[in-house]
């Protein structure tokens, strides 16, 4: 239950840290905060246009991938308190609900039958597809460490054995946090401004939403953000105590915003057609922290 | 009279009935007698489930010796699932019959001649059709239950040949007669192992009950042979035989042949549960045989890895719907045979709990893809009744003319890619339990190969995602590529009946799953049994992690309500607060955005083949793509065209190549065949002469060098 109020309070400012920094590292003011949420209330109120081409599939599939989210999030912990769904392999029903939510988010931008959405559909499978291995690997290399296969008992038993789980800790920080970037198309592996269709890769996928229906999809967008944020937070936390605990909650998911700005501001986006391969790359680091995990249970002996 | 004997009498009559009968009689009593057959067969097989197994004993002739009929809890899972699929196929096949003899009206002629092929209904064709399918049912139940190899080889005779029958039953296209032909070919490659496995098995055991093949390792001993390595080579012929049956890589090749040449109900069938009796197969022999159940665990997870991820790439490239579907049903089998593997290594270890996992996992998987494949291929033929073709690239937007059929599709399609709210997760989600439980325990090299089956699964899952998007997404969505020369409309509710059923079975599995698991117990125990005092306890706890992933899926399905119900309330509202400051009145709907170009046409849209055109060029090392391209080129160019055929690697180097270099072999010998019938007699005296004299002449040999020997 924590978790979820945590991961809830994050989202709210996350995506508003980002633009906030990217501003700042481009010598704008910038507008405030809390701008993308302002952003997506007053989408809400907006009326909804629809294509004559879709069918209900268009109409459901932005409920769809909101509430998959919203599911993954219940799933993620908080350092000793559960999340308010846990049980052992939890992070399969994470990985898979949000699949859920990828499914119906591509059968929607087929629905359009534009001849752009297309494109960005069947980028954002195959991504998804490619950066699915990066994250079964990470949490098998986890459970082997600690013995469990819960999130919640995995990330609480993390920390117990021998510090050098730090370091796995801090691969596996960026192996999440380059997850978050693929899973909330951000750089370096799409662009979330660029302004031709045919280079975009979630944003082509949406073009055709509007009102309420968009606004359920940027706003799914900023819980994701939050709840990759949180997992690595839960990374490092393990079984401090609260008051330290929330504190480095909000500085490591402001930390994690303020990244992902500074990142956005200085590097440009991976060539499209080599994106796969950037992406693959990831499960070979997973791998890394997998042998690391062998070494320290001592299995090379 | 016992049930057994009913069972036969009833099918008897049944054929009888159906071949006298008159008129539209005929279809009545089919169905009737599938619901007769299945009744009989279900209630003991049921009873057998929950705990009470059955067996009869036959006496057989001297031949064959006592016919031992035995329905144990794992027999009576394989037969609900064969009677579950053969129901709800029976009911669609009789409304598909109708409706194909339908569109055989002479004055519809198709460009490419489809749609003009099917017998007319009450022809000799269709009694054919009935008879075939009764008996290929009823000879799938009696595989279940049979445990006499003789015995068991016939009914396996049988099933090939009234499959075969089935499969051509549009049997004045070419391509079908090829198709069917290369099954049955298969198939009896597939009979020469299984028959060379139980022959030698019982010229060991010296009886051919099943019983007594678990007898092996005791003779193995007494011929100092310590490794066992006769019984694993005897299971490996098993495998072989079975393996062909149920399309494992690299002997899948004739699966996506039968199953698009095959009426839909019959693909149905044939995916959900013909090739289920194959992995029926190979667990028998795993329940029977006296193995060393860790290498049998690895050869397995080896063949079913390859098998699993190969189907999936193979599938995504796949312009025909049904060859798509037939090649997903590899990477199912792929799944189920990774359950197994798992199970059997579990029993190596005396781990109850990764060997309940393992074959749980796979049962259910069984169970799971019987359902979904059945009802992906029940959908597939409703689109191929109504359009006429099965090309992807000629279909689209679908679910504005049969939006019940497309629903259905869907959920299939979000089943067979492992994702909550439906059944396939479950399944899936067993597999990874006992994959992840398997690496806590595992030292160094198991831990590795269990960390590449994960990688494996999830890419399976990842490729699977990929390519019922595409299907659902092309077939279904966005506008006709082709425009149809005919009005497509929804099929009548009795036909989507079935299909409800189905998806009513994968959407309860899915929600419910510690109920479905409750009735895996019997036949896990089966497996884990003699492991464990306590068999139960590792299959109660996975039940009790299912209640939890109820709950979990059921707030998938509750949240996404709650948010669709809130978002009507809202578009409702902000419409009417639009209207009521009225200053214009908003329109509804819009034309998609094309980048501000408006003179957009269907041929604009995204097709299969550009959606997976990323996927193809990463694969394209383990893919057999054929292009036949014609440049645009001049300064008056006159056109120029593209296609493009996926093609099989395996199918061009297991079967391919060999058949073609036999073939230019045999042709030197082809001077024998002249045609001539003096030549002929001549061969037959020459064969007679050499068999009397080879052996008296090899006596005198043998004779003459023992005596040289003594000189």
């Amino acid at each position: 239950m924590l978790s979820f109020l945590l991961i809830v309070i994050a989202a709210l400012f996350f995506t508003g840290i980002i633009n906030r920094t990217k501003s700042i590292f481009s010598g704008r003011k910038g507008p405030g905060i809390f701008q993308p949420l302002k952003d997506v209330m007053r989408l809400f109120r907006k009326e909804s246009i629809y294509s004559d081409t879709t069918s209900f599939i268009f109409r459901l599939a932005p409920s769809v991938y909101f509430s998959s989210v919203v599911m993954a999030m219940l799933v993620v912990p908080f350092g000793q308190s559960k999340g308010l769904i846990s049980f052992s392999g939890d992070f399969i029903f994470f990985a898979y609900v949000l699949a859920l939510g990828k499914f119906f988010n591509i059968i929607g931008a087929l629905d359009t039958g534009s001849s752009f959405e297309g494109m960005g559909a069947s980028r954002e499978a195959l991504y998804s597809m490619f950066a699915e291995p990066a994250f079964f690997v990470l949490i098998g290399s986890l459970a082997l460490l600690t013995g469990y296969t819960s999130f919640h008992e995995i990330f609480a038993a993390f920390h117990l054995g021998s510090p050098i789980s730090y370091a796995l800790a801090v691969l596996a920080a960026f192996v999440i946090g380059m997850l978050m970037m693929i899973e909330n198309s951000r750089m370096p592996f799409d662009d979330p401004k660029t302004h031709l269709e045919l280079t975009m890769v979630h944003e082509v996928m949406i073009l055709d939403y509007s009102g309420f229906d968009l606004g359920l999809i940027l706003s799914a967008g900023m819980l994701k953000f939050a709840v990759y944020g949180a997992m690595i937070v839960n990374l490092f936390i393990g079984i401090f105590p609260y008051q330290y605990a929330i504190p480095m909650f909000f500085a490591i998911q402001a930390g994690a915003a303020i990244i992902t700005g500074g990142i956005e501001s200085f590097m440009a986006r991976f060539r499209m057609s080599h994106n796969v391969q950037f992406i693959f790359a990831l499960t070979s680091v997973s791998l890394l922290i997998f042998f690391g995990a062998l070494l320290i249970l001592g299995k090379f002996s | 009279m016992n049930l057994v004997t009913a069972f036969l009498v009833a099918l008897l009559a049944g054929m009888v009935l159906i071949s006298f009968l008159k008129g539209k009689g005929k279809s009545g009593v089919f169905f009737a007698a599938v619901l007769l057959l299945a009744g009989m067969s279900g209630v003991p097989a049921w009873q057998a489930l929950s705990g009470s197994p059955v067996e009869w004993i036959f006496p057989g002739n001297m031949v064959t010796g006592e016919i031992p009929l035995r329905l144990d809890a794992l027999s009576a899972w394989f037969i609900l699932i064969i009677n579950l699929v053969f129901l709800t196929g029976g009911m669609y096949g009789v409304y598909y019959l109708q409706a194909r003899s339908c569109t055989s009206d002479p004055s519809l002629t198709y460009p490419n001649g489809e749609g003009t092929n099917s017998p007319p209904l009450g022809g000799p064709g269709e009694v054919v059709h009935y008879l075939s399918f009764l008996l290929l049912y009823a000879s799938l139940i009696a595989l279940s239950v049979i445990q006499n190899s003789l015995v068991f080889l016939i009914a396996w005779e049988i099933m090939t040949l009234s499959a075969f029958m089935v499969v051509i039953y549009e049997h004045r296209k070419a391509e079908t007669i090829k198709a069917g032909i290369n099954f049955l070919v298969q198939s009896h490659v597939s009979v020469l192992f299984l028959m060379t496995g139980f022959i030698w098995a019982a010229v060991q055991t010296g009886s051919y009950d099943f019983a007594s093949l678990g007898q092996l390792e005791q003779l193995g001993d007494l011929n100092n042979s310590p490794d066992n390595s006769i019984v694993f080579i005897i299971l490996l012929f098993f495998i072989i035989g079975f393996g062909i049956k149920a399309g494992f890589v690299p002997f899948h090749t004739w699966l996506p042949y039968a199953h698009p040449a095959a009426p839909a109900h019959i693909s149905g069938i044939m995916s959900g549960v013909m090739i289920k009796i194959g992995i029926f197969g190979i667990l028998r022999m795993l329940l029977i045989l006296p193995v060393d159940y860790t290498v049998v665990g690895y050869l397995l997870l080896a063949i079913s890895l390859v098998s699993g991820l190969f189907g999936v790439m193979q599938a995504i490239v796949q312009h025909n719907l049904k060859k798509l579907l037939a090649y997903h049903s590899v990477e199912n089998i792929g799944i189920i045979g990774l359950g197994m593997g798992i199970g059997c290594i579990g029993l190596g270890m005396d781990n109850p709990l990764i060997a309940s996992l393992g074959f749980a996992g796979a049962l259910l998987h069984t169970l799971n893809h019987a359902l979904f494949k059945s009802l992906l291929f029940f959908a597939a033929g409703i689109v191929y009744k109504a359009t006429h073709t099965l090309d992807v690239e000629h279909l689209g937007g679908l679910i504005k003319k049969m939006p019940q059929t497309a629903a259905l599709f869907l959920v299939a399609a979000i089943a067979i890619c492992g994702i909550p709210p439906f059944n396939g997760f479950i399944s899936e989600f067993i597999i990874y339990s006992g994959l992840y439980n398997w690496i806590l325990t595992a030292p160094l090299v198991p831990a590795i190969i269990a960390l590449l089956m994960i990688l494996g699964l999830v890419l399976i899952g990842g490729l699977a995602l990929l390519c019922f998007t595409k299907a659902f997404g092309i077939v279904f969505l966005g506008s006709p590529r082709k425009e149809p020369d005919h009005e497509i409309k929804e099929p009548s509710f009795g036909q989507l009946l079935p299909l409800y059923f189905t998806g009513i079975l994968i959407a309860g599995i899915g929600l419910f799953p510690q109920l479905f698991i409750r009735m895996l117990m019997e036949p896990v125990t089966l497996f884990t049994g003699d492991t464990t005092l306590i068999p139960s306890t590792a299959l109660s706890e996975l039940s009790g992690v299912l209640r939890s992933v109820s709950f979990a899926v059921w707030g998938v399905v509750l949240v996404t309500l709650v948010v669709f119900a809130i978002r009507r309330v809202a578009i409702k509202n902000n419409k009417s607060a639009i209207e009521s400051s009225a200053i214009r009145n908003p329109p509804s709907a819009l034309p998609t955005w094309g980048c501000g170009y408006t003179g957009s046409s269907p041929k604009l849209q995204y097709t299969a083949s550009s959606f997976v055109r990323s996927y193809r060029k990463l694969a394209a090392p383990a893919l057999l793509i054929r292009q036949h391209r014609k440049e645009v080129s001049g300064i008056f160019p006159t056109g120029g065209a593209y296609e493009s055929h996926a093609y099989d690697k395996v199918e061009k180097w297991l079967i391919d190549k060999p058949v073609t270099a036999l073939q230019s072999f045999m042709s030197r010998f082809l001077f024998f065949q002249n045609g001539r019938l003096q030549s002929y007699l001549l061969y037959g005296i020459l064969f007679i002469i050499a068999l009397i004299f080879i052996p008296v002449i090899w006596e005198q040999l043998v004779w003459l060098f023992d005596f040289l020997k003594n000189l």
